[in-house]
């Protein structure tokens, strides 16, 4: 008569399995960054990189950011990406307006980033004057890396956040909106 | 390989071979100032009175048949008195290859009348001039601007505008 072994180790049971110890915020983190869904639409050159580096060979697809939404009620993310004129300031505030919390702005390139080469009475110096911006992306236009890495760096901004809501942004103060006329 | 300027055969100083300037001669000779030829393009500056009745006239013509208008702009010359604008129009004949150049001078504040009713392609670009320059156009079915936002104040391609604009940055 053999003798049975008194414990064999079978590996954790099933409940044991399925327990995760982490915060709320992290798993609320966690599900925003992980699937980014910017909204369609490009305002100049810059728009042409962005394009880039959603087909193949920069495939954001990889990264959870494929989804360019066609409607701003189902995008998290505005990438401003080109010159932002006067005449289309209101529109892009309206669509960012329409975008539901959580939502987040990429400023893409030297135009939106501070008005770039167009110091004139037709373009807004900046898209932060009419938009809370959270990462500025350098270049003329910048290279699809570049978005990605602008892109992973908002990712970090929203792994930092607690109590499941983006920190508070503010827009730059000066703006009085299109052609205020100053004494020349 | 040089670039071929002289392709219709209008070259330096024989502005007066293009047909379009013999048959304004020929039809409205009290509207033409001046005419002139450059890099073989020829121009011709008339009277603002009667613009759109030459340019009715141009497009009707069985010899130039000017049937596309490409470009309806202006130019503002403050330094010179009486005539400080100047509209110009790029007429394009699609069946006899022609271009030619009708230019009007203005004087500050003077209105031209409409060439839409022509060219169906004037009425955004009458706006346009209007947007950048200010100059009205009698008789224009929409007078407002096209480009900047309508509560913009001044007309950017005036020589008295300036350059970078009037909002701070």
């Amino acid at each position: 008569m053999s003798k049975k072994p008194t414990s064999v180790y079978k590996g954790p049971g099933p409940k044991e399995a399925n327990v995760v110890l982490t915060s709320a915020s992290t798993v609320m983190n966690w599900a925003q960054r992980s699937s980014l869904w910017p909204l369609t639409f490009g305002l100049a050159c810059c728009a042409i990189e962005m394009i880039s580096a959603a087909a193949a060979r920069y495939d954001m697809a990889r990264f959870g950011w494929e989804v360019f939404r066609a409607s701003p009620r189902q995008a998290d993310l505005m990438i401003v990406a080109g010159t932002v004129t006067n005449k289309m300031a209101p529109v892009v505030k309206k669509l960012y307006d329409q975008m539901a919390e959580p939502k987040w702005v990429i400023a893409m390139g030297s135009c939106a980033t501070c008005g770039g080469i167009f110091q004139t009475y037709s373009v807004v110096p900046g898209v932060s004057h009419i938009l809370p911006v959270d990462v500025y992306i350098p270049g003329c236009p910048p290279r699809p890396e570049a978005l990605i890495h602008g892109i992973m760096t908002l990712q970090m901004k929203i792994d930092g956040q607690v109590n499941f809501a983006a920190q508070p942004r503010r827009i730059e103060p000066g703006y009085r909106g299109p052609n205020k006329e100053e004494a020349v | 390989m040089t670039a071929n300027w002289d392709r219709q055969g209008f070259g330096e100083g024989e502005p007066e071979k293009h047909p379009a300037v013999a048959a304004i001669r020929n039809d409205f000779p009290s509207s033409i100032l001046e005419v002139e030829s450059s890099c073989g393009q020829v121009w011709a500056a008339v009277t603002p009175a009667n613009v759109v009745e030459i340019l009715t006239f141009l497009k009707n013509n069985q010899e130039l048949q000017f049937d596309f208008l490409s470009d309806l702009t202006a130019i503002h010359w403050p330094e010179r008195p009486g005539a400080e604008f100047e509209i110009v129009y790029q007429l394009y004949s699609t069946s006899k290859h022609l271009r030619f150049r009708l230019k009007v001078p203005l004087k500050e504040g003077q209105e031209v009348e409409t060439a839409s009713d022509v060219w169906q392609t004037a009425d955004w670009l009458e706006r346009e001039v209007y947007d950048m320059f200010g100059i009205r156009f009698e008789g224009h079915p929409d007078q407002r601007r096209i480009l900047n936002p309508d509560g913009f104040e001044g007309h950017p391609l005036r020589k008295e505008f300036p350059l970078q604009g009037r909002v701070r940055w």
